[in-house]
């Protein structure tokens, strides 16, 4: 007998409004079907009201885990309509606190992975050095979330030598902390064993069901906007696409801890390189009429905005692909045939920021057979009963 | 005697849950973050609850969207009395830059009633802890 069970769209586990739909027989899961637009704002019609500028923290609020993602996408494709180049100082910036923000994101994911793997001293642990970027954020933005930091044609505030030194700093505490992370991780036999083999998703399922980011590299696929199609400075730094080929949970874990590593090595680059000079160009009021697409690597994948311009001071259109939703279809291939428990890890392991992604309605039909409802917390619970007796797997190897 | 040990430890350990109602996930992560060492919110009782049937408080994040609607309004319902709802970030109170979007309502108090608003985009740790002292002000005074 198979019957469904609607998990969500309250969802204590991720934070955020999604439901899945999954069809199971016994512990396994049969099918599976996401059901969005519960955090559907009408961001895109906005957007079209109001001007170039202040469109700027309308799309940093798309998401707050990646909003410089957001805003730096559009802007870098506003730039290119108005026909302006930011001056190289304005840009490192711009790069740094989006390496900043990838760390921030990645440490966060990393928490969450632990306590979805019900390891939650390491998700207090990753927490409390996360607490270390937010500062460094603080002080170069003014705010720990939401930066605001990007103008059309530049940065908004400098930094000084003892900012400088302050990030360069904290750098080093990050730096070993994670080195530790790394080492726990791997002698940590029963965090490995929870996360090996879960979720698959084979290199040609990944590529043919277009995933992105982390996802994809965890399958084995080198692709990172960064280094194919390199935007502002990226073409003058050095550091490397980060892979794993176990196509897991444990190897996307992997790949996160690896960029998190790499992105030191970038921020540490950027701030010794820094050139001196102006941080921003002044913009135009309007654009001429104009369509350009946009693409930055969030911490998440590819991030893609499509603006279109009408010589007025608005933008005529703004479209934004954003990575999660790239990743929904290599969701429900990693949930099928799964077990019920593992929903919540594989859910997570893509890093659903679900108000990225809901900017399109899927209407799906409700169903009138049987029905449970379970909570992320209760599945969490019945995740760590399930695996609390079972025996360790000893191969099971850290791939790093 | 009774009332007496539950308005004690209604005050001592408040229950929270945390509903996302259409926020872009800043304030949402700053809520988390208000539990983890360094703000630390459990050493004063509050435990972050999965299920609307355990929660004495509700925190609500986020503009309140049209396919939320039906659901938070259901979520308030489900929760036993006395509940208090707190409204954290500037979303949750007026519906910030997402004022004039077609699928907001714009502020949770248009559906629900709400006892302390936390101003903020997003709100940092501090100020959602100080929300929540206020409210425990408010529920000690008994003006409701």
């Amino acid at each position: 007998m198979s019957f469904e069970i609607p998990i969500g769209p309250q969802h204590p586990a991720l934070k955020e409004p999604v439901g899945i739909r999954v069809t199971v027989d016994g512990e396994i899961i049969r099918e599976a079907d996401l059901r969005l637009g519960y955090n559907h704002r009408g961001v895109e019609k906005l957007a079209e009201q109001k001007t170039w500028t202040q469109n700027i923290y309308l799309m940093e609020r798309i998401c707050g885990i990646c909003s410089h993602s957001h805003a730096t996408c559009y802007v870098q494709g506003v730039e290119k309509l108005m026909e302006i180049e930011p001056p190289k100082r304005g840009l490192y910036i711009r790069i740094l606190v989006s390496e900043l923000e990838r760390v921030h994101s990645h440490l966060l994911w990393l928490g969450v992975a632990g306590h979805e793997a019900g390891f939650d001293s390491f998700f207090m642990y990753v927490w409390r050095d996360r607490e270390i970027v937010m500062d460094i954020l603080e002080t170069i933005s003014g705010n720990r979330v939401h930066y605001g930091i990007n103008a059309i044609g530049g940065v908004r505030r400098d930094l000084d030598e003892m900012q400088i030194k302050h990030i360069l700093d904290s750098l080093e505490v990050l730096r070993q902390r994670s080195a530790y992370y790394e080492k726990l991780g791997t002698t940590e036999p029963s965090f490995v064993a929870r996360l090996a083999g879960v979720g698959y998703l084979s290199k040609e399922e990944a590529i043919s069901l277009c995933a992105v980011g982390p996802t994809l590299r965890a399958s084995g696929v080198p692709m990172d906007v960064r280094k194919d199609d390199p935007y502002a400075v990226y073409g003058e730094v050095p550091f490397e696409v980060c892979t794993a080929e176990t196509c897991d949970v444990l190897g996307r874990t992997v790949v996160r801890i690896k960029e998190l590593m790499q992105s030191y090595n970038i921020i540490e680059f950027l701030l010794k390189n820094l050139p001196a000079g102006p941080i921003a160009v002044r913009a135009p009021r309007r654009a001429k009429p104009n369509e350009v697409v946009s693409r930055y690597e969030a911490p998440r994948g590819e991030n893609i905005h499509y603006i279109k311009s009408n010589g007025s001071d608005k933008p005529e259109r703004v479209k934004v692909r954003a990575p999660t939703l790239a990743n929904y279809a290599a969701t429900i291939k990693m949930l099928k045939n799964g077990f019920i428990a593992d929903v919540p890890l594989i859910f997570a392991a893509i890093d659903p920021c679900i108000c990225c992604a809901e900017r399109s309605v899927a209407i799906v039909d409700a169903r009138t057979e049987q029905e449970k409802i379970v909570t992320m917390s209760s599945l969490r619970e019945l995740s760590l009963k399930m695996t609390k007796h079972q025996a360790r797997k000893r191969e099971a190897e850290w791939p790093l | 005697m009774l009332q007496k040990l539950t308005q004690w430890s209604r005050l001592k350990s408040p229950w929270i849950l945390h509903l996302n109602t259409g926020a872009c996930n800043a304030c949402d992560i700053e809520v988390v973050a208000a539990l983890t060492p360094r703000f630390d919110v459990e050493r004063f009782g509050i435990l972050l609850e999965g299920t609307p049937r355990h929660a004495d408080v509700i925190i609500c994040t986020g503009p309140a969207t049209r396919q939320m609607k039906d659901r938070l309004i259901r979520v308030y319902d489900q929760t036993p009395d006395p509940k208090f709802v707190m409204a954290v970030g500037a979303c949750a109170m007026s519906g910030c830059v997402y004022r004039g979007a077609y699928n907001i309502i714009g502020g949770i108090d248009q559906l629900i009633p709400v006892d302390v608003y936390v101003p903020g985009c997003p709100i940092r740790p501090d100020a959602l802890i100080e929300g929540v002292v206020k409210l425990l002000d408010k529920i000690k005074k008994g003006t409701k």
